[in-house]
């Protein structure tokens, strides 16, 4: 009888926006990288559409991360400063200078103006979007919970490995079959590095690892691996045709997304066991 | 509770004004606690903290519950048999004035995106609530749990060590409130003069459980705490974390794995163009 017992942590406040950015980052992140070398390959088509996919995500990211804020209308307070110790200062800046660099690179791209700065942007983002994928690995793991905190080493991986899946996976849905093969590869690459990654993750946790092993993020994990394995095995024996191509991209995508909201509801389970 | 015998623990009642510029901080001497709430009191007052609701928690006299935004000084009640196996069915209460630990390497200012996090003068850890957007970041980083966001406010909020009265040479409204001198204000090195003072003298009554906690940085991860405690029981008793860590002090580790990461990531796609086609 005491006033409480157990761990003493908050939960984090953040609301579910925050996990879809961890996605759409992570997609708009690797797909930029997937547009620059398309395009120095010769492989425009690909290159077009991964550079579009990438715009989208980073489209979306800023309105997702400024509704989660207590204070929206504060917003700007976040480029007050530059804070190495803070992977959110961090991700602001990586996210400001990949939007803008990647929003050059589109709208030259589409309006067939300017190539040689589109090119050059596209250049750009292409440099910040591994980077953009895997900072927020670690705006988790710079925290006091436990199940993201003990995953700092892996964490990343699971994270370049699923954005590297989605990138691979929308690519693979839009482009052309003749054109997608490298993206159909990516996302399979993707895939398994991903589950890989978790699954040394979990394992490093050890006893911390729990929150997976409960509802509801049990279920959103086992659907990451089946979606994902499913979804990857379908690109990578049928993908050169398109229907089937389109079927295995959408699992792949699905699956990434699962992954992303299991490690994120991890967090809160582990902050708060109940 | 059990009886405190022997000589008064602080005959020299006053710490020593801090001078500006000086670390200053709490000792909070658990072992003197009466559980009177009058430090919630006159904290909730001096700030205006909203209210934190009237619960009945059903756990002990304790109806506040945990810190939090709208709680920055928690009188936590644990019953405890009063011998080890608790034989005789004698109970002891134990009673401590919970805050802020302003942590000498403290995870909420670290990890604050917007610099609303500051440290003071005083060496003291501060909100400010005209730079803070509330996006939270400081809330899972707190390795006690200490801080939280207002929901009805938005922004983030918890001890300020009464920087205003600090300013104005006063000490803070808990310590002038405390009728015990369990709450004890001043300057850091003469509060751990006093509490290592205080250990022996407990331990010379024969008081072998009493301990302390935070006072430096050898049974944590945070540097030391600039308010540090006195406990009769184990930290977990006192809803205290065993061995706690800043976060950031594995930052360095983290971002290299991420910078692997991103390396992994690029090799990756180059990877997937490898071989016949494009
Ligand atoms: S106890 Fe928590 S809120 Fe207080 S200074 Fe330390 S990290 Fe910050
Ligand atoms: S909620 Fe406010 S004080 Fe906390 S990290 Fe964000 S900006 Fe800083």
């Amino acid at each position: 009888m005491s006033s409480s017992e157990g761990p003493f942590l908050k939960a984090p406040l953040w609301k579910p926006e925050i996990g879809a950015y961890l996605f759409s980052g992570g997609l708009a992140g690797a797909s930029a990288v997937l547009a620059f070398v398309a395009r120095s390959r010769g492989n425009h088509r690909l290159a077009r559409r991964a550079l579009l996919t990438a715009a989208a995500g980073a489209a979306v990211s800023p309105p997702l991360l400024i509704s989660d804020l207590g204070r929206p209308e504060r917003f700007h307070h976040m480029l007050r400063v530059f804070k190495v110790t803070s992977p959110m200062s961090v991700g602001t800046w990586l996210l400001s200078g990949f939007g803008a660099a990647i929003g050059v690179a589109a709208a030259s791209e589409v309006l067939g103006v300017l190539r040689p700065v589109g090119l050059a942007a596209e250049g750009a983002a292409a440099l910040l979007g591994p980077g953009l994928a895997t900072y927020t690995a670690v705006l988790l793991t710079d925290t006091a919970v436990p199940a993201w905190h003990q995953a700092h080493r892996e964490l990343p991986f699971v994270f370049a490995g699923s954005a590297a899946a989605s990138a691979g996976a929308a690519a693979a849905i839009l482009t052309p079959a003749e054109a997608a093969r490298p993206a159909r590869r990516l996302a399979v690459l993707g895939a398994a590095g991903e589950l890989a990654a978790a699954a040394a993750m979990k394992r490093r946790l050890g006893a911390l690892a729990q929150p997976y092993e409960r509802e509801p993020v049990r279920r959103l994990d086992r659907m990451a691996q089946s979606l994902s394995i499913t979804g990857a095995a379908i690109l990578g024996l049928l993908g050169r045709r398109r229907p089937a191509a389109a079927l295995g991209g959408a699992l792949v995508l699905a699956g990434s997304i699962c992954q992303r909201f299991a490690i994120f509801r991890a967090g809160f389970d582990s902050a708060r066991p109940r | 509770m059990a009886v405190v015998s022997g000589p008064p623990p602080y005959p020299d009642t006053r710490v020593a004004q801090p001078r500006p510029g000086q670390a200053v901080g709490f000792f909070t001497d658990s072992s003197i606690c009466i559980g009177c709430k009058a430090c919630e009191v006159a904290c909730k007052e001096w700030n205006h903290v909203p209210t934190d609701g009237f619960n009945f928690l059903g756990s002990s006299y304790d109806n506040t519950g945990e810190l939090g935004a709208n709680t920055w000084r928690h009188v936590t009640f644990a019953e405890r048999p009063a011998a080890p196996g608790g034989g005789d069915g004698q109970m002891r209460w134990l009673m401590n004035s919970d805050v802020c630990k302003h942590c000498a390497s403290a995870a909420c200012l670290e990890v604050c995106p917007t610099g609303a996090l500051m440290r003071t003068e005083f060496a003291t850890v501060v909100v400010q609530e005209d730079v803070c957007n509330g996006c939270g970041y400081c809330v899972p980083a707190c390795p006690f749990g200490v801080i939280d966001r207002r929901e009805e406010d938005g922004r983030a909020f918890k001890c300020t060590l009464c920087y205003d009265r600090l300013k104005g040479g006063m000490q803070p409204a808990c310590a002038q409130a405390c009728p015990t001198q369990s709450i004890q204000f001043g300057p850091i090195e003469e509060l751990r003069t006093r509490a290592r003072r205080r250990l022996e003298q407990l331990r010379q009554e024969g008081r072998k459980e009493a301990r302390l906690y935070g006072v430096d940085g050898s049974d944590n991860e945070v540097g030391g705490l600039h308010a540090f405690f006195l406990l009769m029981d184990e930290p977990g008793v006192y809803r205290l974390p065993t061995r706690p860590a800043t976060t950031t002090r594995d930052l360095p580790a983290m971002w290299k794995a991420a910078a692997a990461a991103a390396g992994a990531l690029a090799a990756g796609v180059l990877l997937a163009f490898a071989g016949k086609g494009r």
